[in-house]
């Protein structure tokens, strides 16, 4: 068993990290996925693969790590807890380690209501935070949930989502306590366009010692129109977008441009903020976008 | 309580036919499905007085009698009208899925119409309104999360607390739906004992719920 998570040793050195986000395409053909995955190849330290987000079936993020790792990009796996129960996530986990995938991002997951089946079943056997605890005691004690032991052990960098801005505050942050006590490595958050609001909550997270204890991974969504904008509002749940960004956008004569530069002011700022260990961006297939922040915010990924 | 509702009449007419002069009987409950408002003595008088405008109407020579039983999940109840489900030639049951079941059971040699679509286990919330509160998990932990079942009352079953799509306190589903975990937070805020850590929930045995095969329950002695 060849490797371990680069993520997680550039997390340990304490080195800004980059990672950006693949949306798996609606397709069977591994060109699709690569066409996408090679607009930000080079961009970022590590490449979030999505499952199935917003429950819309899409070519599975297994495949799609496997495919990033073939490219030379360190995937991070995500897998949620509506479509698999313990017994699919831990040999999917067995199989992704075998394959060379390092990282996992445990999370909930859309409900099917959003996507397009919306007659599923759903499975939520275990939550995010359980998922989380599963992974460790593999990775850890070498065992299976059920207890057996694993001949090989992976060695897994687990990480979990958090969202800054979900109501009351506490609450939330009383979740990603529970999150980072079940032993979340990392934290990657919603995407953040109120810098007021994300710096307040940073200040709890750095009361709350998060951040000593798991990197803070701040998630960034370029925004191309204000229909983007709008969108994000009424159908992500938690987002928050400020009527500044919305006028922005809306009086730009080039608005594409100016949503980047809203992304890249929103990095600079995240960035300069104690207890930061780096932003996540989520392209939102607006692929050529990733590099064109790391270009201007002057980020390069530690390669 | 079992919460169930009433089909649409014309799904209960289809699945009747259109066969002429047949006799038809409605049987009711008096127990959970009169509380829900969908298969007590009144919503059984109605459903025979529609059918019978039905019959009228498409001129089928339908006789339709109605009628309910203490406790339709119950054969000791179901077998005192089997003279009334021999002298008719269909059955449309407005009980819940096991008071339909018991009815054919008790009547092995009838077809058995359900005309109730069974929800879930839940309580009435204020006249008319049902809201779901136990999933019958086989395992209650609910002195845990201040009296509130999450794995029912929260869309995804979370058990460690809520989803980043809970805002100002509402499922992300249905703007009118309570978060359950919002509910949970704001009585133990209330009491004074949220955690300062909330101590990680693992893995729930699911081996008593339905995921553990059909459940018999047998009393003790």
């Amino acid at each position: 068993m060849e490797g371990t998570s680069v993520l997680k040793e550039k997390l340990s050195r304490g080195e800004f990290i980059v990672t950006a986000e693949i949306a798996p395409p609606k397709s069977a053909s591994a060109e699709d996925f690569i066409a996408r995955a090679e607009k930000m190849k080079g961009f970022a330290d590590a490449y979030n693969v999505t499952d199935n987000q917003t429950a819309m079936v899409r070519l599975s993020s297994l495949a799609g790590s496997v495919m990033c790792l073939r490219m030379g990009m360190e995937p991070i796996m995500q897998i949620v807890c509506r479509d698999r129960n313990r017994i699919a996530m831990q040999s999917d986990v067995l199989g992704a380690h075998a394959l060379g995938i390092r990282n996992i991002l445990c999370l909930s997951g859309d409900h099917q209501s959003f996507g397009n089946q919306p007659d599923a079943k759903n499975v939520f056997d275990v939550d995010s935070t359980q998922q989380i605890m599963i992974f460790r005691k593999m990775t850890d004690e070498g065992r299976l949930w059920g207890g057996d032991e694993i001949k090989n052990p992976p060695r897994l960098c687990i990480g979990a989502a958090t969202n800054p801005f979900g109501t009351p505050p506490r609450m939330h942050m009383l979740r990603t306590m529970n999150k980072l006590a079940a032993g979340s490595e990392f934290f990657q958050t919603q995407a953040v366009f109120d810098l007021d609001r994300f710096d307040e909550w940073m200040e709890d997270a750095r009361r709350l010692n998060i951040h000593k204890k798991a990197g803070i991974i701040v998630g960034i969504i370029p925004l191309k129109t204000v229909r983007a904008a709008k969108f994000m509002i009424d159908n992500v749940p938690g987002t928050c977008v400020p009527d500044s960004v919305i006028e922005r956008l809306s009086s730009a004569a080039d608005p594409a441009a100016e949503g980047l530069r809203i992304a890249a002011e929103t990095i600079e700022h995240v960035s300069s903020q104690k207890g930061v260990a780096g932003v996540h961006i989520m392209p939102i297939n607006w692929y050529d976008s990733v590099g064109r922040l790391i270009e201007m915010t002057g980020l390069r990924p530690s390669l | 309580m079992i919460i169930g509702e009433q089909k649409p009449i014309q799904e209960i007419i289809s699945s009747l036919g259109d066969r002429e002069g047949i006799r038809i009987l409605v049987v009711g409950c008096d127990s959970c499905m009169t509380v829900s408002l969908a298969g007590g003595k009144e919503e059984v008088r109605d459903l025979v007085h529609d059918l019978s405008a039905h019959s009228r109407r498409e001129k089928l020579g339908w006789s339709i009698k109605g009628l309910t039983l203490k406790r339709q999940c119950e054969k000791k109840f179901t077998k005192e009208i089997a003279a009334d489900v021999r002298n008719s030639d269909a059955v449309v049951s407005l009980g819940c899925g096991v008071g339909a079941q018991s009815m054919s059971e008790t009547f092995p040699e009838r077809r058995i119409i359900p005309g109730i679509n069974t929800s879930n286990m839940g309580a009435p919330e204020k006249k008319g309104v049902f809201k779901e509160k136990c999933m019958g998990c086989g395992k209650c932990t609910i002195d845990t999360t201040a009296g509130i079942c999450t794995l029912a009352r929260c869309a995804k079953g979370l058990q460690n607390g809520p989803c980043g799509g809970s805002v100002n306190g509402k499922c992300e589903l249905y703007p009118e739906t309570d978060c359950a975990w919002y509910q949970v937070y704001t009585i133990l805020e209330g009491r004074g004992e949220l955690p300062e850590i909330p101590e990680p929930v693992p893995p729930k045995d699911w081996s008593r719920s339905h995921s553990g095969g059909v459940r018999t329950v047998k009393s003790k002695e």
